[in-house]
Order: structure tokens, then sequence, then C-alpha cells
């Protein structure tokens, strides 16, 4: 069963927001998405979010119930009650009548209001309850100035996230992603998006006619690290979004790709072929440009991805025949040991924050679908079923895992549950995107 | 009756031959005798042979008009069939050492993104590997491997699939 669970709240948010301040660049409508609950919803939490209080002059500035509905909708978790079944619309404890909840099977309880203080500054409170019990589980005041309040919206979300679920909320990080677009002259456009978790905001950081790929956070948000066929040949690049500088830091001959930061920030590991056509692990010292070779197998090495301790890497070989994880110790030297055994294809690692738990693009039977495995133990779980899903990425929190995957010839962003229980798809409304990468906590 | 058929082979069998001589002297395209590399052009002048050396020229033209190789999936294996265009290519960069060619390698859409630019490097090393063994110079060769990033057929079938598992030459 598909229930388009957003249309209304985003619809009425673009309206005010545009209507107050324009703040919507056209591309965050471009690119904006839709939350399709695909699978889970039957597990979903009922949660009603009601629409905010609302004390100032003119329309309300904001609809922050409708986004944090919207973002809880998104991790599959929770199924927010739609606002014209709601019975009454406190805005306020002693409004709140639990009978009223109960009737309509809802298990937690949110209301708030946002009051305008002056021209420019904004008070949101919430408080959310459990229904069940009949009592309030926290509370919270936040102000900011008007531009903030779709930040303030995800703030709130962040806080239910983790009161309900014990994860912290990942609903005020920042994805990555590449399009592709195919232009009427038959060129192709690449680009290289980033916006909100939720898919607003939508931002191009970089454009090309020749393909980009691999994008990769820096661990302080700051910078992505990417690849460019700009000229016909590959290099890497390392771009800081707010100033939009971007150095190229690998231009060698043959492969430059696979960038991935070190948890400290200051290495990337990569892969490259140079002299010899084979594909090796390197880390490069973004300061003193050291290169350090850290694999040497005549098989293809690739996907490399730092472990959280920054002492191993992790990636992907076809050494033993088909593509299979490994993990190798960052100081030059060291061999290399093989972590997945489980099925013919492996690729692509990405570890968990706890650093237990590998996401892979897991092959077999001629499809590719996201599989998690414990690093001890090398159990593997398959947790899609498409045919063709790639580009796994933890979010933040661990809770959650983004990943491309194709509908109707086009593809498409999606999430799944670490568990594999809940299942989204973030149905872009324009355009053929893929290779998400989940950005980290943002920094206070 | 016979005699006259004789003499208009041979007549058609010299202008063919000088027509295949004329176009490999002057310019450096693709249309070059693979014979001047192996000495054995001596014997291919006049009498029947010639008549196979017209048709071999046409051959090597056609096989040098091939610029694609195509590969099975996960390999990067040449198959037989493309022994004869790579031979033929080959020999034309022997005999022309200041031709450039890029070997640009792909893979199918399946399977991770960065794993398939590691597929279409190696089978545009596999492809230089044959090349340098038929005298091409490592100095004309390079390589780029664009992974799925760039299919030459846009469906997700066995079809598309086939079309995209492949190295282009460029010549430049």
């Amino acid at each position: 069963m598909v229930r388009m669970l957003r249309t209304n709240a985003r619809a009425g948010w673009i309206a005010s927001a545009a209507a107050l301040c324009g703040l919507l660049a056209s591309v965050a409508e471009a690119q904006g998405f839709n939350v399709v609950i695909s699978e889970g919803s039957e597990a979903a939490v009922p949660v009603a979010i009601v629409p905010f209080g609302w004390q100032g002059s003119g329309p309300p500035a904001f609809d922050v119930a409708g986004v944090v509905s919207a973002d809880l909708a998104s991790t599959g978790r929770f199924a927010p009650v739609p606002t014209r079944d709601m019975v009454s619309r406190p805005t306020q404890a002693q409004q709140v009548n639990f009978q009223d909840w109960r009737l309509l099977k809802t298990t937690y309880l949110v209301i708030g209001t946002l009051a305008e203080s002056t021209a420019d500054n904004f008070a949101a409170t919430f408080q959310l309850f459990d229904v069940v019990q009949g009592q309030s589980l926290t509370s919270f005041r936040l102000e900011a100035a008007r531009g903030d309040l779709r930040r303030v919206a995800h703030r709130i979300s962040d806080m239910v996230f983790e009161k309900l679920t014990g994860f912290p909320g990942v609903f005020s990080t920042q994805i990555a992603y590449v399009s592709e677009e195919r232009r009427p002259d038959g060129t192709k456009q690449f680009r290289l998006i980033v916006s909100d978790a939720d898919g607003e905001n939508a931002n191009k950081i970089a454009e090309s006619s020749q393909p980009l790929l691999s994008p990769a956070w820096s661990p302080d948000a700051r910078r992505i690290a990417y690849v460019s066929f700009e000229g016909g040949v590959s290099g890497v690049y390392v771009q800081t979004l707010r100033s939009g500088t971007r150095e190229r830091v690998s231009s060698r001959a043959g492969v430059n790709s696979a960038p991935t930061f070190s948890p400290d920030g200051r290495s990337l590991a990569l892969v490259l072929s140079r002299d010899t056509g084979n594909l090796d692990i390197h880390s490069l010292d973004l300061t003193s440009q050291v290169l350090r070779q850290l694999t040497t197998d005549a098989g293809v090495d690739t996907e490399p991805v730092w472990a959280p301790d920054g002492r191993s890497i992790y990636f992907t070989s076809d050494r033993a025949g088909g593509p299979q994880v490994y993990r190798v110790g960052t100081e030059a030297g060291q061999r290399a040991t093989r972590i997945t055994f489980q099925g013919p294809y492996n690729a692509r690692p990405r570890v968990s924050p706890d650093g237990k738990q590998l996401a892979v693009v897991y092959g077999e039977n001629n499809r590719y679908q996201i599989g998690i495995v414990t690093i001890d133990g090398g159990q593997l779980q398959v947790l899609t079923d498409g045919r063709l899903d790639e580009s796994p990425s933890f979010a933040p929190n661990g809770a959650q895992i983004i990943y491309a995957t194709q509908v109707g010839g086009r593809g498409v962003l999606a999430s799944v549950s670490s568990d594999g229980r809940f299942k989204t798809q973030i149905a872009s409304v324009a355009g053929n995107v893929r290779e998400p990468v989940w950005g980290p906590f943002p920094r206070p | 009756m016979k005699n006259t058929l004789l003499i208009l082979l041979a007549a058609l069998t010299l202008t063919l031959t000088a027509c295949g001589r004329d176009k490999t002297q002057p310019d450096t395209s693709a249309a070059t005798d693979v014979g001047t590399s192996d000495g054995a052009l001596t014997d291919r002048t006049g009498g029947s042979g010639a008549v196979t050396e017209s048709a071999l020229d046409a051959e090597t033209r056609r096989r040098l008009s091939e610029l694609v190789i195509y590969f099975d999936y996960d390999e990067a294996d040449i198959k037989p069939e493309f022994n004869a265009m790579l031979q033929a290519h080959g020999r034309n960069l022997a005999a022309n050492p200041n031709m450039q060619v890029r070997l640009e390698g792909h893979a199918d859409e399946r399977g991770s993104r960065e794993y398939n630019i590691g597929l279409g490097e190696r089978r545009a090393q596999a492809v230089r590997r044959v090349l340098q063994l038929q005298g091409a110079g490592a100095q004309q060769l390079t390589t780029v491997s664009y992974g799925e990033e760039r299919p030459a057929a846009s469906g997700s079938d066995e079809e598309s699939w086939r079309l995209n598992r492949r190295v282009e030459l460029v010549y430049r």
C-alpha cells in the first residue's frame, strides 16, 4: 500500500514561505521531494501533531506542525494523524482531552504555539504527550528569526524523535546527491546538490556536462569531496560549501576516484591507478600532500571508507574473484583481511557511526540490494528489495540508511531503517537522482 | 575469352593494389596498410596473391573502422572475435607513431558505481596491453574509465547492458 503523506503540508508551507519572504529558490521547488511511505506503515506508531497556535499579526508565519509531521513520517516509524481527523485542536496543555486522542488510536500527541515577539523574532513552544499514559513527556521553547523557522521545526522533530525512539533525530542534517538531466539536444547535465535531509532547500554546488560522482562529506560538514570528469579526465576535488571555493587535490594519470574524509578531516582516502593501471587504495594528507599507498593487490581495490577511529579502512576488492569487503590498517604495509563472505557480491561498504556494522551493495541472482553486515560475526541481512539499489549511506544517528534505487527507469532516493523494518521512498519531483550521502550532525 | 578475363583481372588487381598503396603513403588516417610492418609486402605483388592482399586491405579498413570492443559481465577478457580488429588497430598505431588513441572503458549499470569505474579501467587496460603487443607504443595510448556514468544504451535490460560493457577507441 502506498500513501502520500506530505503533499498538503508541503504545499501549505511553500505557499506561506514564498508569500512571506520569497525564501524558496526555484531549484528547491524543482528538486523538492515528496515522501512516499512504501512499507512499514503497518508498524508505524500513530502520532498527532496538532497545527500550532499562532500569536501574531496576519496569517501564521510558518506551518511548524506540517514540517514536524513530514519529518516524523519520513522515517517510516510514525504515522501522523491527518489534521482533518482531529476532533479537537489544543494548543495548550490545559486544552488536551486525552480521551479524544485515544478514540483516534493516537499513541503520542504534540501541541505547540508560534508567537511573534518582535518583527523578526519568534518563539515556538511545544509539548509532547504520551496519550496512553496521559502524561507529558517533554516540553521546550525555542526562539528564532523568521528565516530560521524551518530549522526550528526540524529541531522540534529531533527532540520528539529522540524522546520516542532513543535515537537522536537527524532532521537538522543535510544530504548531498548527484542529479543527471538529459537536455533536449541530447547532452547531459550533471549536478551535485546539497539539501536538507528532507530534500528541501536544495542548492546546486557543482555542475558539469561530464559525469560527477562519489560525493563525500567532511566530518565538520563544511566541505564536500567528489569526482569530476571535466576535461575528459577524472579528478578528485574538495569544495568548501560556504565560500564555494574548490581545490583539485588529485589529477594523476589514470583513475582518481572514490574519495572519503578521515574522521579527523585531515586526510582523504582515495583510489588511484597511477602508472600501473591497477586501482589501489591510497591516503592523501590534505595539508602536507603526502600520499601513502595502502593496498598493492592486482585486483580492483576501491570504495574506501574509514573506520570511526581512523585506524583502518574498509574497501571493496575483487582480489578473490567477485567483489567483497576487506579491511586494512591505515599505517603503510599492513595486510588486508576479508570481512564479507556471504554471497557473491558485496561492494561499497559504509560504516555505521558506532563502527560495528557495514552497509553494502549486495548482489545475487542479478539483483542488487542494500545489505547490512555485522563486522564481528559476519551475518548479512538484506534490507531492501529493489533490483538496482546502490550507494548506501548511514544517517549520523545510525538508525537509518539512505540509498539510491530505480523506479520506472528513473533514479530516486529512498531510506530504510537499519533494522530493515521501515522503508520510505523520497521521490523527487523532477530529475534523475542518485548517490545520496548523509551529512554529519551540525556542530554548534 | 579466358585470356581476356585474365588480363582484366590482372588490370583490376594492379589498380586495387595501387589504390591501397597510395592511401598508405601520405596520410596517417585509419586506412593504413598493415603489410608494411611485417615485411610480407614483396610476396604480394602481382598474381592471384595481390587479389588476396587487396581484399585484406578492405578487410583491414573495415576492421579499423570498428572502434568498440564489448565484454562479458564482470569480465575484462578480450573475446576472440575482437582479436583481428585489435590487431589491425595495433599495427596501425605501430606504423603511425604520431597517432594517439584514448581508450575509454565503460561498465553496465549493475552494482556499485566506483567498482564499475574499476571494471571500466580494467577493460581499458586489457585493450591497451593487446595494442602494445601488436606494436603500439605506450606513449600513444591513454586510458580513462567512465564506469557506468556514460552508457551507450539507456535501457535496463540485457541488450543495453551488453552494449554498455565496452571500451571505445578514440583516435585524436
